[in-house]
Parts: structure tokens; sequence; C-alpha cells
């Protein structure tokens, strides 16, 4: 009897030093709180309500798309639980929401919570908990900051590496211009405007610059598009909010004056941008874009495009495939999915700001091809290319190479 | 208990019992649920999670800012829908000492306290021209204003503009072994106790009575000697002095500053705080602010897309079936407790 179980010890710790020395290549399960054998904890913070409640369609679509991996067997074996809460816009909200998350509910991550303000609230905290806040759903350039705050991340490209994309177009095609920069005064329009000039790099690459700002409080900019003119620039670059962009492209037409337009990402909406200011006024005005337009007959038979709309047909029908923020949503929750896929076994905090810090070259379905996520140990800004397009008739046509804000284009 | 408990006619007792040991049950009653509540608010944050901590530092905190507008509205009878301003005053105010000066954080508190009284006794001035719904809409104009003005580009050094400001969170004094989040929760509540003191016995004292009487007839008040508009201007000044004292605390407890987080939206969760929890009843105070934390969790844990419904319509019950809140919930446990006592 004794033998026997010393037999059996000596099999077991055979098979122990034979596991330990085959070392980590023999997969480990590690887990941290929110992670298990069958199931993935993650946490995230959406305005459903509140001013900012047109944006909660994209943690609508982030369920859905973690519903169907569920449906299809989940990752690894295991299901994603998709904890959503409702900040509504409100930073001390986020701050109880996220906590929430993180002690009550103890996800293994905090995914794409949305907003500027909410995600600065939630920052000290969550690197504190050492909980990843990945992908954060916001435009600000200060996300991609490694090294104070190892546990943040963005995902799409920031203020700056738009603005630095518009700088190489311009220093392309229109060397030694003289272009007036019209921006709003606040973090939204100084991020471009440094983006920008860090684009043009030293001496602004030739170009003569002129710098207009206005206030949001401001009922109109007409003043400032008339004062503009009259310095007689050969570009105007429109750093604003849709309702100032409008303005802008409208005076501009009224004006008479044809300078070379190019508005932001953010106010290219068609219905509230284009149309406000006149399709006649509109036409030839440049932005960038990295999401692709369901509008647009080239994706028709675009296989990413297709996976989309299947996507929505059978797992989502209530989404609106008009709606960017589906498409956004969809993109990031499959970025989401193939970390987790990337983790393995091994479903440690530690190991998914690893493997989100390790992506490279994975295109989601709804970026514009050639567009791919890149990230590194010094880079956590994963989306830093665009592609031009300029309005023509009554939608945006893509046009030109895709540029990337890091390397040479 | 009862504060101010003239606000609405207490329903008649069933019968007639001599009024001196009804007078007597009736302390009696309130000093047994007075002890309770304290009880249970020091001793229940010692067996939850801290977040739940975090949460009930929350709950102070508002319940803190609607016993500010309570003493405005239901003893002054002025009305606000601007309390978010002060709030916001008394949040910055802590916010840059704590970050630029390195003000110990508890001085900041008395130094919120000072600028939003200053601040609440000015705007006073002009709120006197106006009454009702006018004065509504008065403050309802600051409440809409200030977080445009905290954006400001001139103050942007020190306000951090649209961006805002972290704050450090304070660990506990003297070594002591408990969580930053219960230090702040003890802070708080010994805070709001002491406020609640003293708003009490103000009320109670030829101040608070003379508040009562501009409250229910102006002329009246005035014909007996009453300096009617500096109580009027005094009771904004007070009222928004607290509110920045409430403002000061959620700055240091949610660590952070925008003026995102003081929207109009917030005027109307403490006036809806002051109404749930009974207008003008300062106990009330504490449901109403319980109200305005928790119930749109559980509203949104009913519907994600329908939150707001789900919210309005549960609000629509409380308005329906007891129009005066809390208070009118305290009214019937307590003529229960003393038809049960006369069996």
């Amino acid at each position: 009897m004794r033998r026997r179980l010393n037999y059996g010890f000596a099999a077991l710790s055979a098979a122990a030093i034979a596991l330990a020395t085959t070392g980590s290549a023999l997969a480990q399960k590690k887990y941290d709180s929110g992670a298990s054998d069958t199931e993935i904890k993650i946490g995230n913070i959406m305005p459903y309500s509140g001013p900012a409640s047109a944006y909660g369609v994209i943690g609508k679509t982030e369920a859905a798309y973690f519903k169907m991996i569920n449906d299809k067997g989940g990752v690894n074996g295991r299901k994603i639980n998709f904890i959503t809460y409702d900040d509504g816009y409100s930073p001390p909200k986020a701050v109880e929401q996220a906590r929430k998350l993180v002690e009550s509910d103890e996800v293994l991550v905090v995914f794409n919570p949305l907003g500027t303000p909410s995600n600065t609230a939630i920052q000290k905290y969550m690197n504190a908990k050492k909980v990843p806040q990945l992908f954060v759903a916001t435009g600000a350039s200060k996300w991609n900051d490694p090294k104070n705050f190892p546990w943040t991340m963005g995902w799409q490209p920031s203020y700056q590496a738009e603005a630095i994309i518009y700088a190489k177009y311009l220093l392309k095609e229109k060397p030694k211009a003289k272009v007036a920069i019209l921006y709003q005064n606040d973090d939204f329009g100084k991020d471009y405007l440094v983006g920008f000039k860090k684009g043009l790099g030293a001496n602004n690459g030739g170009m003569t610059l002129i710098e207009e700002s206005y206030e949001v409080t401001e009922p109109s900019i007409d003043s400032h598009i008339v004062k503009l003119k009259s310095l007689n620039p050969d570009v105007l670059l429109h750093i604003s909010t849709p309702k100032f962009a409008a303005q802008g492209i409208k005076k501009v037409g009224e004006l008479g004056w044809k300078p070379l337009q190019i508005v932001t990402n953010v106010s290219i909406s068609v219905g509230a941008v284009m149309r406000p200011a006149g399709i006649e006024n509109s036409q030839g005005v440049l932005s960038a874009s990295y999401i692709k337009d369901a509008l647009d007959p080239q994706w028709d038979n675009d296989p990413g495009m297709k996976k989309f709309l299947d996507f929505l047909e059978k797992h989502y029908p209530e989404g609106n495939k008009v709606d960017g923020s589906t498409l956004f949503g969809y993109g990031v929750a499959q970025t989401m999915v193939k970390v987790l896929e990337m983790c393995g076994d091994n479903l440690t905090r530690e190991n998914i700001m690893k493997q989100a810090a390790s992506l490279k070259d994975f295109a989601p379905d709804t970026l514009i091809p050639g567009i791919k996520l890149s990230t590194s140990a010094t880079d956590f800004a994963p989306i830093s290319q665009l592609q031009m397009s300029r309005f023509k008739g009554e939608k945006w046509e893509l046009f030109g190479d895709i540029i990337d804000a890091e390397g040479g284009s | 208990m009862s504060a101010v408990q003239d606000v609405i006619t207490t329903p008649a007792a069933a019968t007639a019992a001599a009024p001196v040991t009804r007078a007597r049950r009736l302390a009696r009653f309130n000093a047994t649920w007075t002890a309770i509540t304290l009880i249970a608010l020091i001793v229940a944050p010692l067996f939850v999670k801290n977040f739940v901590v975090f949460q009930m530092t929350m709950v102070l905190i508002y319940a803190l800012a609607v016993l500010a507008l309570n003493i405005l509205t239901g003893a002054s009878g002025q009305f606000s829908l601007g309390h978010s301003a002060f709030f916001a005053i008394g949040a910055y105010t802590s916010g840059i000492l704590m970050e630029f000066a390195g003000v110990n954080y508890i001085l900041t508190l008395p130094v919120a306290a000072l600028i939003c009284f200053i601040v609440g006794f000015l705007f006073g001035f002009p709120a006197l021209r106006l009454s009702g719904i006018y004065l509504a809409l008065a403050t309802f104009a600051l409440a809409v204003a200030m977080p445009q003005l905290l954006k400001i580009g001139a103050f942007e050094h020190w306000t951090g503009g649209v961006q805002g400001l972290v704050i450090t969170k304070p660990d506990a004094p003297f070594g002591l072994p408990i969580s930053q989040d219960m230090w702040l929760y003890y802070l708080t509540l010994a805070i709001t106790l002491l406020i609640y003191v003293a708003a009490v016995n103000l009320l109670r004292s030829r101040s608070g009575r003379a508040l009562m009487a501009i409250r229910d007839n102006q002329i009246a008040a005035s014909a007996m000697g009453v300096d009617v508009s500096l109580y009027k201007t005094l009771a904004f000044g007070i009222s928004a002095g607290i509110t920045g004292v409430a403002g000061g605390l959620g700055a240091i407890a949610v660590q952070f500053v925008a003026p995102d987080g003081y929207t109009f939206q917030l005027a109307i969760a403490l006036f809806l705080g002051m109404v749930v929890g009974g207008v003008g009843w300062l106990p009330g105070s504490l449901a109403g602010a319980a109200f305005i934390v928790f119930v749109p969790n559980i509203a949104e844990s009913v519907s994600k897309g329908l939150s707001g419904a789900v919210f309005g319509v549960l609000l629509l019950f409380i308005i329906f079936l007891v129009p005066h809140g809390a208070r009118q919930f305290a009214i019937i446990l307590q003529n229960q407790f003393l038809k049960f006592k006369k069996t």
C-alpha cells in the first residue's frame, strides 16, 4: 500500500517536472479575476443616456458582436460576459461605474469606455488598480502614453495623427502653400493644430501659416472667414465641429472664394455638414477616413463589408448600417476578440496588455482595406493610417494611397 | 426629525390621545429612528466592498447638496434650479487649491464654503426681484452657463479647460489602518452630521422662523419687522455655501473635476432629490440623495435603451403615490407606530 503510494507520488512529481521543463510553451492556464475556464468578463461604460447618447449604438453593437462570438463557441472555449453600464457622459458617474466594474463585477478588462472627459476621470484609478482600460473611444492623443499610463490604450486614429496626414498630403500636393487654419479654441482644436505643425516639420515645411481661432460659444464664424479671405491663402483648414464646419464652408461659397478646403473627420457627415453648407459649396472639399461607408457602392463586393452586413442581418437586426458608430463598434469589438485569442490560456491582465501591444497588421472588417492595426510596447496608438477623400456629388470618394501618420508615407 | 414640520399638515392622529404623552411618544419614536439611521450609517461601511463605500460617500455628498436646497426652498420658499453651479464652484475651488496651492484637502472645504457663500449671497440680490418660476428660470440660466464658463480660455491654466483637473485622493491620516474610501466616507459623514445639526438649529432659531415667515407671507413678515431682503439673500448664501462644501467633497471623492460633471442635469437631479425626500424636511435629504444615486442604476438594469423612460415611470409612481416623498412615508410610519402603542 505504502509502496503504491510512493509510486504514485513519483509519477506525479515526474509529471510535474516534465511540465515545468517543457516550460511555458505548454499552455499553462493563468487567470486574473474576471477570467476562468468558462468565462471572460469584459466591462464597458457608454453614454446610453444624456447629451452623447447617440454613441450608445457603439455599446449595443459590441454586445451583439460578443453574443455572436458566444453563439459560435466563444473565444478558446470561453464565453464572453459583456457588462456594459451607462454613465450619461458624466465623469463622476463614469468613476462610479468603473469602480463597480472593477470592484463589484470584477471584470478582467474595461473595454472601449467612451468620451474624453469620462476616460480622463477613470484613467488614474484604472492604472492604480492595474486593470486594462483598453481601446478607449476618444480621439485625444494623450492615450498613447505607455510610460506613464501602461494600462491605458486608444484605438481610433488620434486627432493629431489625422492632422499629420493632412500636413503630409499638403506637403506633397501643395508645397510652399499659404495655409489658413481656422480652429476651435479648445483641446479638440489645439490637438489638431499641434498635430498639423508636427506633420509639417521644421519651419512649417516651407509653408506660410495663418492661425485663426474661434470660441465654441460664438454664434457665427462668418467674420473669421471674411478676415481669412482678405489674407488670400491657398488652403483653408477647418478644424471645427460639425455646426461650424457647415457655417464655414457655406460662407466660403457665398463669398465666391475657391481655396482648397479640408474638414476634419469629425465633420464629414453629409446630413449634418455638407447638406446644410450647400451641396454645391461642398464640392471638392477634402477630408480623411479610416472606416468604410456602408452606402458607398465600391464596398458592395467587399468581403469585410459582406461579413459586417451578415452580422447586422443575423445578430443585430435593429442596427443601422448607415450609422458610422455601428461600423466602429464592430471593428473595435473584433479587435478585442483578436487580443483575447492571442492571449490563449494566459488570461491575466498583464498578458492582455502585452498582447494588445503586440498587434501586427491586424485588419478589422469595417476598416478601409489597407488600414491595419499595429502596436508595440512603445506605441499604444493602434490605428495611425487614414485615406484621403474628396466630396463629389453627394458623397465622399476615397482617393490616393493610405497615408501613415507615423512612418514615411 | 421634525425640523420644519409645518410645511404640510400632519394627518390628524386617529384618536386624540393626551397631547403630552403623544408628543413624548413621538419624540421617542423620532429619537429611535435617528439612532438607527445613524448606527446604520456608521456600521454599514465595515461590511461592504470599497465600491459600495464610495457609493455611500456619494449619497452623503448629494444629501448635503439636497439639504442645502431644502434650506433655500423648504424654509425660505425660493426656488433654485441652479445649484449645480455652486456645486461646481465648490468642486473647482477645492480642486485648484489642492493641485496648485498644495492646500490640505480638509482646509479647502471652508474656503469652498466661503467662496460659494459670497457668490450665492451676491446672486441673491438680483434674485430678490424674481420669485416663483421666474427665479427658477434665472437660476436655471446659471446652471446652463456654468459648464461653459468653466471652459473659458483665460482660466484654463487653473481649471484645465475641457480636460478638467485630476485630483490626488487623500490617504487616511495618522496612519489609520483603513482604506482611502473608508476614511473619506467617515470624514464626509462627520461633516454632513455637523452641517445637518447646524441646519436644524438654524431653522429652529429666530432666523429660521424669520425665513419661514417670509416663505408663508412676505408682507406679514416684513410688517413684523423681518428684514426680508437680508434674510432672503442670506438664505441663498448659506444654501450655496453648503452646496460648495458638497462640491468640494465630491471633487475629492471622484478625484476629478471637469465641466461635464456639473451640467444642469445635476441641478435637476438635486431638485429631484429634494422633492423625493420631501420639500422642507431635512432628514428626507438622505432619502432623496439615495434616490438620485441608486434609482438610475436600477432603471438601467431594467432596460439599457429605455433607462430614461423607466426612471420617469418610477418617478411618476412616487409623485402619485407619495407626493410628499419620503416625508409622507415617515408620517405614515409614525401614525402606525402611535396606533400600535395605543392598542
